[in-house]
């Protein structure tokens, strides 16, 4: 232990401690702007310096590990110089940023324009010069980025290549030019982006920001000739709260519904009724695949609900594309069953219908446009438009919904009702729980081998493994969530050094809870409470509240299959529930 | 959208891809191998374009990004050719109030070039550097090992200059 004092208070700090978490110990607070914990630590925007004696200059409390020879130092977190400091440092940085915050993405939820508060910044234009202007990237189907904007903290390219091991954007030339973007100044989408989007939710500043595809949403809710739907993501309903001040991970379902029947959504259906589909398919899949023995199909099978984790295949191993399920993700299911059963069922041509999808996630909206996504028919998609958690709580907030105040509202039925399985799609290992509810019961019949939980595969770690024993087989699986921690496992699958039955994987770090299209947890919220774990339990407690726990036992799938798709795995689901994926070659 | 840099169409030999596979293979893993690598590479190529950066990105396993990021911050690595004549324009002072501006701006002009392009021929690159020394001849342009000194400060023997090597 070593003794320290900071502004005056004495306190022992274990060696290897930085001053930022000694400091927050003792419940002071150092500004922060480049840095992720354990992610972005780097020290390099200079806003948390602090004075420390023995020190010429300021040192960066972020990366300042506290060691023995700092026995007996004073550290002083807010003295004149150094908010000084800070605020200089801040001005420089504006005389570099376009300063266009009436009309930003992030106003009122931007870092960069917190510290001008806090700091008390009164002249944006101190310090005025040459400033650098660059066009905005808005090649790909999911998202801006606007360098205008940007500050060169590094948190989007630590995100793209340490966490999810991507690493298509970095940090090109040098010095006052230097540009965060991709190699060859190629457009994102000349590049294995694979659409997650971490990079947004991590991004202090409007410099990376989703497409607004809400535009498009208004026109068609005012178009008096549209049917106009809607289908929410399970992982949603555990982020919008935040956007209205609920605290981290209060789910807000019935809200939810309630507000988009407000919004003028002609019927709003949840997504859980696509991932029981899905379940029920990818079970059956998986059942058949395990009975062939790996002959003619291959294992492990691997699923394929995250687009993002899709992508990542078809760039990053497309030689495990055959493992890929063929299943449809749970939004493209509930949107091909929306234009084909629901519009016969309910007299509307398919042409009529306006789908549109509320998900945590931006590589959904480049799903939709893929190819084999067209259920109803050639030309119609599976769904029209899908917006992302924060998208959608912009439109509740411009339609002047007080959301916080509203009674709990239902969804519509069919289409509306999903089972507890399905809804615990949205955390890193929920898929996996739900698909074992379903082929365990489908191996034993119902019985006390056929339980609800599967602990095993609940939790934020970013690869995890089980193995149950079930009608005289063992069923090994694993669950892997962020793209690194896919690589992780993928690479020793490969390898043969990890022999599994089924695998789930999501692009994104603790699953769709976690999405690239959720509510933006600040780095001060992100960096000293886990967003996964709180919006994860959101989930699970829905889950125990639903009398159908398994995706089978849900009354909206048995009527369905009985109605309308007969089988699962059968030929009309097939044609309206499965898809194909194929290799892409773009820059690596 | 095409890529901001513009070049001829890479000339790649199979003798140089094998020289340079080699040398990664026999560093892979190394720190700081990347550096190396690059060097090398230059080396060999004379200049690191997209075919180059994305055959090393390739065969050290890491994104075509970090090579490229780490290209463009070091100035002793190119991401064009040099011409088969390179003109180097004196941009000291001496040079510089005489006119070696002027110059520049002409030679580029004439040559259809800006920064640090080759001609579509293959022919001319320039160059704009700092003092060579040859204040009394001020301005000066060199063209390869050639001087040429005392022109005139609107550049009107550039033409002349430049027709010797148009071959």
């Amino acid at each position: 232990m070593v003794n320290i004092k900071i502004n005056g208070i004495a306190c022992q700090v274990e060696e290897g401690t930085t001053i930022l978490e000694a400091a927050r110990a003792n419940n002071i607070r150092i500004p922060t702007l480049c840095w992720l914990k354990g992610m972005n630590e780097i020290g390099s925007c200079r806003i948390c310096v602090v004075e420390k004696t023995w020190a010429r200059s300021l040192v960066a409390a972020c990366v300042y590990p506290i060691s023995k020879a700092d026995e007996g130092c004073e550290i002083k977190t807010h003295t004149q110089r150094v908010l000084e400091s800070r605020k200089t440092t801040l001005e420089l940085m504006l005389s570099d940023h376009d300063q266009k915050c009436l009309s930003c993405a992030r106003s009122g939820h931007c870092e960069l324009q917190e510290l001008c508060k806090e700091l008390g910044v009164t002249k944006a234009d101190r310090f005025t010069g040459k400033k650098n202007e660059y066009d905005i990237d808005d090649s790909s189907l999911h998202m801006y980025r606007d360098n205008n904007k940007c500050i060169s903290c590094r948190r989007c390219v630590s995100m793209c290549g340490n966490v999810q091991g991507i690493g298509v954007i970095g940090a090109n030339n040098r010095g006052f030019a230097t540009e965060v973007a991709c190699a060859f100044d190629m457009d994102l989408a000349q590049t294995s982006c694979v659409s997650c989007g971490q990079c947004i939710n991590v991004c202090p500043t409007g410099a990376l920001s989703e497409k607004d595809d809400t535009g498009k949403v208004w026109d068609a809710l005012n178009d008096p000739e549209k049917v106009v739907v809607v289908q929410t993501a399970p992982a949603v309903r555990a982020s919008l709260g935040e956007n209205f001040g609920f605290p981290l991970g209060t789910p807000v379902e019935g809200k939810m519904a309630t507000a988009l029947r407000m919004l003028g959504f002609n019927s709003v259906f949840d997504t859980n009724f696509g991932a029981d589909l899905t379940i029920m398919e990818e079970a059956t899949e998986l059942l058949e695949r395990i009975k062939d023995g790996g002959v003619g199909s291959a294992l492990p099978m691997i699923t394929s609900c995250s687009p993002g984790w899709v992508r990542f295949c078809e760039a990053y191993y497309p030689e495990l594309i055959p493992n890929l399920s063929s299943c449809k993700s749970p939004q493209q299911m509930t949107g091909a069953i929306i234009k084909t059963y629901w519009a016969k069922k309910n007299n509307i041509a398919p042409e009529n219908i306006v789908s549109v999808s509320v998900m945590p996630c931006v590589a959904k909206k480049y799903e939709l446009g893929r190819l084999d996504q067209s259920g109803a028919g050639k030309g119609i998609n599976d769904v029209d438009y899908s917006i992302s958690t924060r998208e959608l709580a912009k439109m509740i907030e411009k339609a002047g919904i007080r959301f916080a105040e509203l009674p709990d509202g239902e969804f519509d039925s069919p289409l509306g009702k999903g089972s507890g399985a399905a809804i615990i799609f949205g955390a890193t290992g929920g898929v996996m729980e739900a698909a074992l509810r379903t082929a365990v019961w489908k191996l034993t019949g119902e019985s006390p081998e056929s339980p609800i939980d599967f602990k095993e595969v609940r939790g934020v770690e970013g690869v995890k493994f089980a193995s149950y024993n079930v009608a005289g087989r063992e069923i090994k699986v694993a669950v892997a969530s962020g793209l690194g921690n896919a690589r992780e496992l993928l690479d020793k699958v490969k390898k043969g050094e990890t022999k599994v039955d089924f695998i789930e994987i999501m692009a994104c770090p603790g699953g769709c809870v976690n999405g690239g299209g959720q509510i933006i947890a600040p780095s001060e919220l992100r960096n000293f409470t886990d967003i996964r774990a709180e919006r994860a339990k959101a989930l699970y407690s829905l889950d125990e509240s639903r009398t159908a726990r398994k995706s089978h036992e849900s009354p909206d799938i048995k009527q369905i299959y009985a109605e309308f798709l007969g089988e699962p795995g059968g030929h009309k689901a097939h044609e309206l529930l499965h898809t194909s994926h194929r290799a892409s070659n773009l820059s690596k | 959208m095409a890529t901001k840099t513009s070049a001829p169409p890479f000339a790649g030999t199979a003798a140089q891809e094998d020289r340079l596979i080699r040398l990664i293979h026999e560093i892979k893993g190394e720190r700081g191998s990347l550096m190396r690598v690059l060097q090398e590479a230059q080396d060999i190529y004379g200049y690191l374009p997209l075919e180059v950066q994305t055959l090393i990105a390739r065969e050290l396993n890491i994104p075509l990004e970090k090579v490229y990021g780490v290209v463009t911050f070091y100035s002793q690595f190119s991401l064009t050719p040099k011409g088969k004549y390179q003109i180097a324009v004196c941009m000291g002072t001496a040079c510089y109030v005489r006119g070696a501006g002027v110059i520049l701006d002409k030679l580029r002009k004439t040559l259809g070039i800006t920064g640090a392009e080759v001609t579509p021929d293959g022919l001319f690159s320039i160059n704009d550097c700092r003092c060579i020394g040859a204040c009394g001849l001020a301005p000066v342009i060199t063209i390869n090992e050639d001087v040429y000194g005392r022109l005139s400060p609107t550049g009107e023997e550039l033409d002349d200059i430049l027709a010797k090597y148009k071959e």
